[in-house]
């Protein structure tokens, strides 16, 4: 029986996982906005009508989950030094799976942490220049231009939102016993040990054995 | 307005395809509105609610003469009013009453079109006449960043985007505009585009024949000219009528944004996609060790650096 190790507590999760979920409503959504190759996806929504309806709700009400889950882990995801390097060094890692000349990751890895760092940024812009050009509440409101700046800006984060999760989900398929942590709220001993030492050193109490002390 | 279409229609809102197209010999329709003519009667306002249906609420007077005061969902078409002082060869200054006609210019390269994320909700027509095909609107307001005229209004009542049809369905069945049907001055004249800019022609010889020298048409080139088309005294400032822009285009924002950035980004989010899958055929996954006897063996490889040997007897 492997030993576990507890990694997200349940309101994290399931706060993770509402965030998911409309981001995945929000995001179908405004693909579907966005070029007619995703139109199709206005019918799950209820018609074109709906859809621009619902749009804006649903991304907020991700925007409110991300904020709590960024509260909730925000504290480990403060870049240092090591981070830098580790991500200088991660283009062998994706070529090889080695992770032994990488500097010991606490409780996120660079990747990780950028991930997070975009998903906050880009639902921060989303965010504000969605307000302005929110039909029928607040456009009227917005000089034309200032709406012409948002809906570019809203398409850009909105698509580098999207990159972020493919990479996102993809880490999480590729690093096996990683999924787990979402789902079950703990991994095992050993995959803490191999991709997160100094994390695991801290909540086991054990040295980080696999990880070269620097 | 509506989708009974009578017309072929040669380019379509959200559609990345080729309309039909072997019907092609069609004629090119053209309004020209002769603001030297104009009276400002608004007989074409009542004309245009009367044809069209259109009973809008009854405003307020803010001071002008503009009624109502800008454009709505419910009136499409506005007689803006500007007094301006024109200087004169002898420096001194004269009074004079621009009236300029407000509404779609259906623009031979429209940016509502461009920006609309609905198929089928804004079309062109053959004729060159753009329409907006109200059932399929949304509601989004994009064709409002679209316009280079700040022509669309979104009705508050049924979250739809309305504008002047140039009476597409009174065209489709051989009628002139219903505001060029009522124009008492002539000033509002209906007919195929090389017509049009034939009398306007004759207008302007006219017009610099009795001193206005910088006469001219207003067929804005950066939107690739328009299906309505004004004449001006004062062509070369077309900014003394109400804001008129002097050289409207599409936004180089919309451009970009239903432009360029639309496709890449497609592409950009599909090849992520692809990435990953082909690199975890290509690579692998990074597999879950033992618990228990993770390290050591898989440690054991050439240049692993300090690992941790310490390891051997814990976990499990």
């Amino acid at each position: 029986m492997a030993r576990l190790i507890r990694r997200y507590d349940d309101g994290t999760r399931i706060n993770h996982w509402i965030v998911a979920l409309l981001f995945l409503a929000a995001g179908l959504s405004g693909l579907a906005l966005f070029h007619p190759l995703f139109w199709p996806f206005t019918g799950l929504f209820g018609g074109g009508q709906w859809t621009r309806i619902l749009h804006p709700f649903m991304g907020l009400a991700m925007v409110v989950g991300f904020v709590v889950l960024f509260f909730q882990v925000v504290r480990d995801n403060c870049w240092t030094r090591g981070d830098t390097e580790w991500l200088r060094r991660s283009p062998r890692l994706i070529r090889t799976k080695r992770e032994d000349e990488l500097p010991p990751v606490a409780k996120y890895n660079a990747g990780q942490k950028g991930v997070f760092w975009l998903f906050t940024v880009c639902l921060l812009v989303l965010l504000v220049s969605g307000f302005f050009f929110w039909e029928p509440w607040f456009a009227s409101a917005v000089p034309i231009l200032v709406r012409r700046i948002a809906v570019v800006l809203h398409a850009l984060a909105g698509f580098l939102l999207v990159l972020g999760v493919i990479v996102h989900v993809y880490a999480a398929i590729w690093v096996k016993g990683s999924m787990r942590a979402m789902t079950r709220g703990t991994v095992t001993s050993a995959w803490a040990r191999r991709h997160h030492p100094v994390w695991h050193r801290e909540v086991s109490g054990e040295p980080a054995g696999d990880a070269p002390e620097r | 307005m509506s989708s009974l279409q009578s017309l072929d229609i040669a380019a379509r809102s959200a559609t990345t395809v080729q309309p039909p197209v072997v019907r092609r010999n069609v004629t090119e329709v053209t309004k020209l509105i002769d603001v030297s003519s104009c009276i400002g009667c608004k007989a074409c306002q009542v004309a245009c609610m009367q044809w069209n249906d259109l009973r809008d609420e009854v405003g307020e007077n803010v001071g002008q003469y503009d009624n109502p005061s800008d454009l709505t969902p419910q009136s499409w078409t506005v007689m803006r009013f500007a007094e301006v002082q024109m200087k004169q060869p002898d420096e001194s200054t004269r009074l004079e009453w621009l009236i300029r006609k407000d509404g779609c210019m259906h623009c031979e390269d429209p940016g509502c079109l461009k920006a609309c994320p609905a198929p089928g909700a804004i079309v062109k027509y053959a004729n060159g006449i753009v329409d907006f095909i109200s059932e399929n609107c949304i509601g989004c307001g994009y064709c409002i960043t679209g316009c280079p005229f700040d022509i669309p209004r979104i009705s508050p009542v049924d979250n739809r985007a309305y504008k002047c049809s140039l009476c597409s369905d009174r065209v489709a069945v051989g009628l002139e505009p219903a505001c060029a049907k009522v124009c008492p001055t002539g000033a509002i004249r209906f007919g195929s585009k090389q017509d049009m800019l034939e009398f306007g022609a004759g207008r302007i010889a006219d017009l610099k024949e009795r001193g206005y020298e910088h006469a001219a048409i207003y067929d804005p080139p950066g939107v690739g000219g328009t299906h309505v088309v004004y004449v001006l005294q004062h062509g070369d400032q077309p900014e003394l009528y109400n804001d008129l822009p002097a050289n409207p285009v599409v936004s180089p924002l919309v451009s970009l944004w239903k432009g360029v950035a639309k496709p890449l980004a497609v592409a950009g989010m599909i090849g992520a996609v692809l990435a990953g899958f082909f690199h975890y055929m290509k690579v692998g996954p990074v597999e879950e060790e033992e618990d228990g006897g993770d390290a050591p063996a898989r440690r054991a490889r050439p240049g692993a650096g300090t690992t941790g040997e310490r390891d051997t007897t814990r976990g499990g």
